[in-house]
């Protein structure tokens, strides 16, 4: 790694005979534990903590639910329902894992949302989002093949719909989906695979987190006013500093994880899936995880089968454009009073579009009641079309435009300064009043 | 690199280049088990006919069966299913091709080539909705037979709201093709073998 030389010097003999054959202490050091931070970072910076925590805690009770875990069509549901019932702790190390997935997700969307506020993506860090959105997009795998795991009837007709999206590419569809299944529909030879590739992906990720952090380290970190670490006063050690903000908040996220397993921990789930898998019936409802909603929206927004598919996988490949798209040189929305107004309306935007995936496509929105056929009226499929619409529009012409069209406030000198200026408005003493 | 460099380095590139090339092919060999183990294996194969006696089906009677992991609906149909499905052109269908496994490919999705040896009244198809794979559900949706209130044949797929007529073709909502009809051979008069 990059971008900062550590002063390490090893203090025993031991350690300096160590240090000779492999110097990973100077890099704790220099990366870990003096690393060069902004020093006005705020709450929002310690969700990649956060994140690192989560990951650590799905694959440490991952690998432990594996060893009461039975992958076969025959066996999976029920064995979930001993590591439930039998399993020592079974339930609590299942609710864990389970809300582990859900809390990943809420830290990981605020972390995105956070980066697209502050610009994080922009010059010189194109390369640290496009590792981001690499990541989420091997977390969304991750999470879909776990979930087919308790082999549920949601997590097989989850399943076999999203498997059966693959159908939709030209001439190789069919065939490719025949080969995903190894047969002609979810079962048993799909069970098997993906838990393989369940057990597997989280390992990626990691990889994926190291190759994330590096980047982060050769550029240094975006920090709440967007402009760039000018002079060593404008930053504080990684540790204490950020080591105990990040403790505090990781510590705080963790009483709102432990509220959910402990109190609501199948709110976010579906009943159905305590029921198991019935190749035969599909339930009435089939809704994705809370986390995939707002591309389940997108999906269905398109009439067309093709169609759908490319505007779905298509809103999450965006992304990796977007330190192209985003013409201003402003990072920091702070300083983009236009800016601000739209990044919050896509916020918006976003939780509307998982509304309109959680429905019915032809009840009326937010109902239960079915909208009569042939004659306008406000659905699910309408708002998800219009929410569809507004979201390829933010990437596609309000950020290309606003970038040209908008006045940027006026930036700060440096970081150090901003800071003053928040902290001491004047340098003239204000008499108390 | 000027020419004269290039010409003086070209044996040692072409050995380069062969060598890579050579080492490239090896590589995409060996990576072909590991994609293909991913295919359906023998034991899948093995399942894949299976016989069904039609006699006990009374007429209006549906019973689904499971071949090859999916769902397969057998439907007596009543005499005014058949007439509603017969009297539908063509070029009204979204999808206008049979999907028939025993006909050939380009053949028009008529009433009569929904069916096995003009056996009309037994309808046999795959329960699988061409759009994103759910059991669609009998007796419903927009295309059926209506008398009274009871709804005979057609299908709702309740996933994504696609409706199907009373010969199983799409005819409204999502889904592009018609339910498809898989390989399936009268071995008696009332006796089938699918697959």
């Amino acid at each position: 790694m990059s971008g900062h030389a550590s002063n390490y010097q090893p203090k025993s003999a031991f350690g300096k005979w160590f240090h000779e054959r492999l110097p990973i202490m100077d890099m704790v050091q220099g990366q870990a534990l003096d690393f060069p931070t902004p020093k006005n970072l705020n709450y929002f910076w310690t969700f990649g903590g956060i994140l690192a925590v989560m990951l650590v805690i799905q694959i440490v009770t991952g690998v432990v639910l594996v060893m009461h875990y039975t992958p076969h069509v025959d066996m999976a549901f029920n064995s979930v329902e001993h590591i439930m019932r039998d399993v020592n702790s079974g339930w609590l190390l299942r609710y864990m894992h389970a809300n582990g997935a859900s809390m990943f997700f809420i830290a990981v969307y605020i972390h995105m949302f956070r980066g697209m506020y502050y610009g994080s993506y922009k010059a010189p860090r194109e390369v640290l989002w496009m590792i981001g959105v690499l990541i989420y997009l091997v977390m969304m795998a991750t999470a879909f093949m776990g979930y087919v795991l308790p082999w549920g009837q949601m997590s097989f007709w989850g399943a076999k719909v999203i498997t059966n999206l693959f159908s939709a590419i030209p001439f190789v569809g069919d065939s490719l989906t025949t080969m995903l299944w190894g047969g002609y529909s979810v079962d048993n030879p799909t069970l098997n695979r993906f838990f393989s590739l369940h057990y597997l992906l989280p390992f990626v990720i990691a990889g994926l987190v190291v190759l994330h952090i590096w980047a982060l380290h050769v550029v240094g970190n975006n920090n709440p006013t967007g402009v760039s670490v000018k002079s060593p006063q404008d930053t504080v050690p990684f540790s204490p500093y950020y080591t105990v903000k990040d403790a505090f908040a990781i510590v705080i996220f963790l009483m709102f994880y432990a509220a959910w397993v402990f109190f609501a921990p199948n709110y976010l789930g579906h009943a159905i899936n305590y029921q198991e898998a019935n190749p035969l019936v599909t339930p009435a409802h089939i809704v994705p995880e809370w986390y995939y909603l707002p591309f389940y929206a997108i999906l269905r927004a398109i009439p067309d089968k093709l169609g759908g598919v490319i505007a779905m996988f298509g809103s999450i490949l965006i992304l990796f454009a977007l330190p192209w798209l985003d013409t201003s040189k402003v990072r920091s929305g702070n300083y983009r009073p236009i800016f601000k107004q739209f990044f919050w309306l896509f916020v918006l935007n976003c939780i509307i579009l998982g509304f309109a995936g959680s429905g019915a496509p032809d009840n009326y929105f937010l109902s239960h009641e079915a909208a009569p056929p042939d004659q306008w009226a406000l659905t699910y499929k309408l708002v998800g079309q219009i929410s569809t619409a507004y979201y390829f529009a933010h990437f596609l012409v309000i950020l290309p435009l606003l970038g040209l069209l908008e006045t940027p406030k006026p930036l700060p000198a440096s970081i150090s300064d901003a800071v003053l200026a928040k902290n001491h408005p004047s340098t003239v003493a204000v008499p108390a009043e | 690199m000027s020419t004269a460099e290039h010409a003086e380095t070209n044996r040692r590139d072409f050995l380069y280049i062969a060598t890579g090339s050579v080492a490239a092919v090896g590589a995409a060999l060996a990576v072909w088990p590991f994609i293909n183990q991913m295919n359906p294996d023998a034991s899948v194969l093995a399942l894949a006919s299976v016989e069904v006696d039609l006699a006990p089906i009374a007429e209006g009677q549906e019973i689904t069966i499971k071949w090859r992991g999916n769902p397969v609906f057998i439907r007596h149909r009543l005499p005014a299913e058949i007439e509603a499905a017969g009297k539908v052109a063509v070029s009204d269908l979204k999808d206008p091709l049979a999907r028939n496994a025993n006909l050939p490919d380009g053949d028009p999705a008529t009433g009569a080539n929904r069916v096995v040896g003009g056996k009309e009244q037994y309808l046999v198809m795959m329960g699988v909705c061409t759009h994103l794979g759910c059991v669609p559900i009998g007796n419903e949706g927009e295309y059926a037979v209506v008398e009274g209130n009871v709804k005979h044949g057609g299908w709702f797929c309740p996933c994504h709201g696609s409706n199907y007529d009373t010969a199983g073709r799409i005819r409204k909502g999502p889904a592009p093709e018609n339910l498809h009809i898989p390989q399936y051979a009268y071995l008696s008069d009332t006796k089938i073998r699918i697959g």
